[in-house]
C-alpha cells in the first residue's frame, strides 16, 4: 500500500487541454474519489496515475517513487473498469487466481491468496462454480476479487458501478466501502455520481473543465462549497441559488434580497456592487408566513419520509426538503426563511464563494 | 384520451411467463407508473398495450374498444423510448411536426404550428425550434423526443424509462416538468421505471411488478405506508426498510401472527442511553451531505435509519431504541393491518 502524489500534472490532446495542472496527495489507505461531469478530466487523471496515458507535464509519485514515465505493468496497481470482463470458460477460482498464475506464483500460494480474497468478498462458497451462471452482483465481486488478490499498492476504479440498477448500486456502494474498511488499500475511484462519492470517499476532488475546483472531506465540500459549480454538483436536489444585485462589506451579517432582509454568516471580505448569489441547501429552507421573501408552490414530490417542495420566487426557483406529513398545495403562496448560519454567498460572475464565518466553522470543527 | 383496461393479460416467451394474469385499469387523465427491477415484465406490458407484442391470454381495451388483436397503428397510442431517436437532418420544429404530418392524420399546418408552440413552451425548448436536432444537448434531445409524443393527442402515452439516460440533475428537473405537463394536458400516461424516486414523485398510482405479476397498485402514499407484503415494502424508501424479527425492539403490542417488523426512519424513537437502558449501539454514521444514515446494531441485527445532520451521536454510543406504529408482516410475508393501517 502506498501514498499517491500528483504534482502539477497536465495533459493535452492536440490543442485541447484535458487536465490543467492538478496537484494533490492521496494518503496511504485513503479512499479517494474524483467527481465531476463527463469531460471534466477525471478519467484522464486516473489513466495517468495508472500509466495508460503519459502526462504532458508534471510528476506522479507512487509510494515516494517517481513513476511518471513507468509503464502500467511496472506500477503495481490494479485497475477495475466499468465493464467487468471475466473469462467465461474458467470457474470463479481460476478467474480470481489468473493474475497470480501469470506472475508465476506457486500453486499452493495462489490457492491461499484466492481463498483469502474470496473470504473478504464473501464469495468463498462460489469458488468452484462457473462464472457464466452467476448473478450480476456476484460477477462484479469476482471481478473485484481478481483486482484485490494481487495485493497491489493501489486500486484504480473507473465508474465500476456505472452500468448497474440503482438498487443494486446502493448495495455495491456499501460493499465496496466495507471492503475498503477491511483491507485499507489506497483507492482512487472515478465517478459522476455524487451520492457514490459522498457515501464512499474519505476525500473528494470535484473536477470541472480539467481543473480541481475543490478538494476535501465529503461533508466539508457539501457544507462549505468553494464554488457555485461544486455547490450545484453535490446534493440531490442540489443547492438553491437566489440571485440578486448588490454590494456587501466585511462585517455584514445580512443581505437584502428584493427588500427582504436575509441573515447570513458574518462576511469576511468586501465586495463592490455586482451580481451575487445566495446559496441555500434544500434542507435549510423553512416555510414561514411572516417572511417577506415569498413565492408560489410549483409542485411537491413525495419521497416517503420527506418531500421536496419546489417554490417559484422572483429570484429563481427554490427547492425545500420538508417532512412528508406537511400538506402543501400547488399554487399556494408561501413565505420562506433559511437556516442563516449555513448559507453561502457567491460572486455570480466568477462563481467563487465569498469569505465568511461559514468557512471558519471548517477550521474549528 | 381514454380509459385503458387490461384484463388477465398473459404473455409467454417460451416457458417463461413475462407477464402473468395482469389486470390493471388506467383512468382517463391518470399517470400510472409500473415499478420493478429488470425482468419484472414492465416493458413487456407496455409493448402489449402498444401492440408490439400479442397477448397469449386476456384482453386489452382502450376507450371501451377491444384492441387485443388490433395492429399497433390502429391503437391510438404513442411510445417514448429510453433512447431518444430524432431525425438528425431535420430541425427541432420539423422533428416535432413529423408525427402530425403523417399522411393518415393530415393535420393542417396552422394547427401543427399552434400545437408545437404550446408543447415547446411547456418543455422550454421554444428558443431551439430552428436548431438542427444534432445541435442540442442530451437533455434537450430528450425533451424533443418527449415533445414529439406530446404533440399528438393519443388515447394513452406509453413511456419506457424516458429519463434514465439523463444525468441526475436533468432527470429531477424533467420529472417535475413532466408531471406538470401531464396535469395541464390531462394526459393519460403509463410510465415504466426501476427508479423508486421517479415512481414516488410522478405517479397518481404505482403498480409494483415482480416476476411478471402485478403485486400491488395504489397511490405512492398507500404503497409506501401500507405495502401489501415484504417485497413491496422493501422496494420503497431510502434508506431501505429494516426488516426485523418481531419483539427485537420494543414497539407496543404486536398484532397476532406478526413474525416480521418493518421499521423505517419515521417509526424509530432513538435516544442516547447509558449501558443499563441501552438496547443497541451506533456502528457508524454515514454522512451523505443532506441526509445522514445512522447504522445501528441491536444484538447481531443491523439496521439503518436517517439522522439529523447536526446529530451529536458518535460511533460506539449506546442507544435506547423503540418503535412507534411500525409495519407488521406474517409468516408468509403479507402485511397484517395494525398500527399505521
Amino acid at each position: 500500500m502506498a501514498e499517491i502524489r500528483v504534482e502539477n500534472v497536465q495533459k493535452s490532446f492536440g490543442a485541447f487541454t484535458a487536465v490543467k495542472g492538478s496537484t494533490f496527495t492521496i494518503e496511504d489507505g485513503e479512499f479517494f474519489v474524483m467527481l465531476g461531469p463527463s469531460g471534466c478530466g477525471k478519467t484522464t487523471t486516473l489513466r495517468m496515475i495508472a500509466g495508460l496515458e503519459l502526462p504532458t507535464a508534471g510528476r506522479i509519485l507512487l509510494g515516494g517513487e517517481d513513476v511518471t514515465f513507468n509503464r502500467a505493468a511496472a506500477r503495481d496497481i490494479a485497475f477495475v473498469f466499468q465493464l467487468f470482463a471475466l473469462y467465461p470458460h474458467m470457474n470463479v477460482r481460476a478467474n480470481i487466481g489468473f493474475p497470480l498464475k501469470c506472475q508465476g506464483m506457486p500453486r499452493g500460494e495462489i490457492r491461499k491468496a484466492v481463498e483469502e480474497a474470496a473470504r473478504l468478498l464473501r464469495i468463498d462458497h462460489l469458488l468452484d462454480r462457473s462464472v457464466s451462471g452467476l448473478a450480476g452482483g456476484d460477477r462484479q465481486r469476482v471481478a473485484l476479487g481478481r483486482a484485490i488478490v494481487r495485493r497491489p499498492k493501489a486500486f484504480l476504479m473507473d465508474e465500476p458501478l456505472g452500468t448497474l440498477d440503482t438498487e443494486f448500486r446502493d448495495l455495491m456502494v456499501r460493499e465496496l466501502r466495507e471492503l475498503h474498511n477491511r483491507i485499507r488499500a489506497t483507492t482512487v475511484y472515478v465517478t459522476h455520481d455524487q451520492l457514490e462519492a459522498m457515501a464512499m470517499a474519505d476525500k473528494i476532488a470535484v473536477m470541472n473543465h480539467g481543473v480541481i475546483e475543490q478538494f476535501g472531506r465529503p461533508q466539508e465540500i457539501y457544507d462549505r462549497p468553494a464554488t457555485m459549480f461544486v455547490a450545484d454538483f453535490l446534493g440531490s436536489p442540489p443547492m438553491n441559488f437566489l440571485t440578486f444585485h448588490g454590494a456587501v462589506r466585511r462585517g455584514d451579517t445580512s443581505v437584502r434580497v428584493n427588500g427582504a432582509e436575509v441573515p447570513v454568516p458574518e462576511l469576511r471580505e468586501d465586495r463592490g456592487e455586482g451580481d451575487l448569489a445566495l446559496g441555500i441547501r434544500p434542507e435549510h429552507v423553512f416555510f414561514d408566513d411572516a417572511s417577506k421573501l415569498r413565492g408560489s408552490v410549483f409542485g411537491s414530490e413525495y419521497l416517503g419520509t420527506t418531500q421536496i417542495v419546489a417554490v417559484e420566487t422572483a429570484h429563481g426557483p427554490i427547492k425545500a426538503r420538508l417532512p412528508a406529513d406537511r400538506v402543501i398545495r400547488s399554487g399556494e403562496t408561501v413565505g420562506l426563511t433559511f437556516r442563516s448560519e449555513r448559507l453561502s454567498l457567491f460572486d455570480k460572475g466568477s462563481g467563487r464563494a465569498l469569505a465568511s464565518a461559514l468557512q471558519e466553522g471548517a477550521r474549528h470543527g | 384520451m381514454a380509459d385503458v383496461v387490461l384484463e388477465g393479460v398473459t404473455k409467454r416467451f417460451g416457458a417463461t411467463a413475462a407477464v402473468s394474469k395482469l389486470s390493471l385499469s388506467i383512468a382517463n387523465g391518470e399517470l400510472v407508473v409500473l415499478l420493478g427491477p429488470t425482468g419484472a415484465g414492465k416493458t413487456t406490458t407496455l409493448r402489449l398495450i402498444a401492440g408490439l407484442e400479442r397477448a397469449d391470454e386476456g384482453s386489452i381495451r382502450i376507450g371501451n374498444r377491444d384492441v387485443t388483436r388490433t395492429e399497433p397503428a390502429g391503437r391510438d397510442v404513442t411510445f417514448v423510448f429510453q433512447q431518444y431517436s430524432l431525425y438528425p437532418h431535420l430541425s427541432v420544429y420539423d422533428n416535432l411536426a413529423f408525427p402530425l404530418r403523417s399522411p393518415q392524420r393530415r393535420v393542417p399546418e396552422g394547427e401543427i404550428k399552434r400545437r408545437i408552440t404550446e408543447i415547446a413552451t411547456m418543455l422550454r425548448i421554444a428558443h431551439k425550434l430552428q436548431n438542427r436536432a444534432t445541435q442540442l444537448s442530451g437533455g434537450e434531445m430528450q425533451r424533443v423526443a418527449i415533445g414529439r409524443a406530446l404533440v399528438r393527442r393519443p388515447a394513452i402515452y406509453l413511456m419506457d424509462e424516458p429519463l434514465s439516460s439523463l444525468d441526475a440533475k436533468l432527470r429531477s428537473d424533467l420529472r417535475l416538468e413532466l408531471k406538470h405537463i401531464q396535469q395541464d394536458l390531462g394526459a393519460t400516461i403509463l410510465y415504466v421505471t426501476h427508479d423508486q424516486i421517479e415512481a414516488m414523485t410522478l405517479a397518481s398510482r404505482i403498480g409494483v411488478m415482480h416476476q411478471g405479476e402485478l403485486v400491488q397498485v395504489g397511490s405512492p402514499r398507500e404503497i409506501y405506508q401500507r405495502p401489501a407484503n415484504l417485497y413491496v415494502a422493501s422496494r420503497l424508501g431510502q434508506p431501505a426498510i429494516n426488516l426485523l424479527p418481531a419483539g427485537l425492539i420494543p414497539a407496543g403490542a404486536a398484532p397476532a401472527g406478526a413474525v416480521t417488523v418493518g421499521a423505517r426512519t419515521e417509526h424509530f424513537r432513538i435516544e442516547k442511553a447509558a449501558n443499563g437502558r441501552a438496547n443497541g449501539k451506533v456502528d457508524w454514521i454515514e454522512h451523505l451531505g443532506d441526509q445522514n444514515h445512522l447504522h445501528v446494531s441491536v444484538g447481531d441485527r443491523k439496521m439503518t435509519t436517517l439522522v439529523d445532520p447536526g446529530t451529536e451521536l458518535v460511533a460506539g454510543d449506546g442507544l435506547a431504541l423503540a418503535l412507534v406504529d411500525p409495519l407488521y408482516f406474517d409468516r408468509a410475508g403479507n402485511r397484517i393491518a395494525g398500527g399505521t393501517a
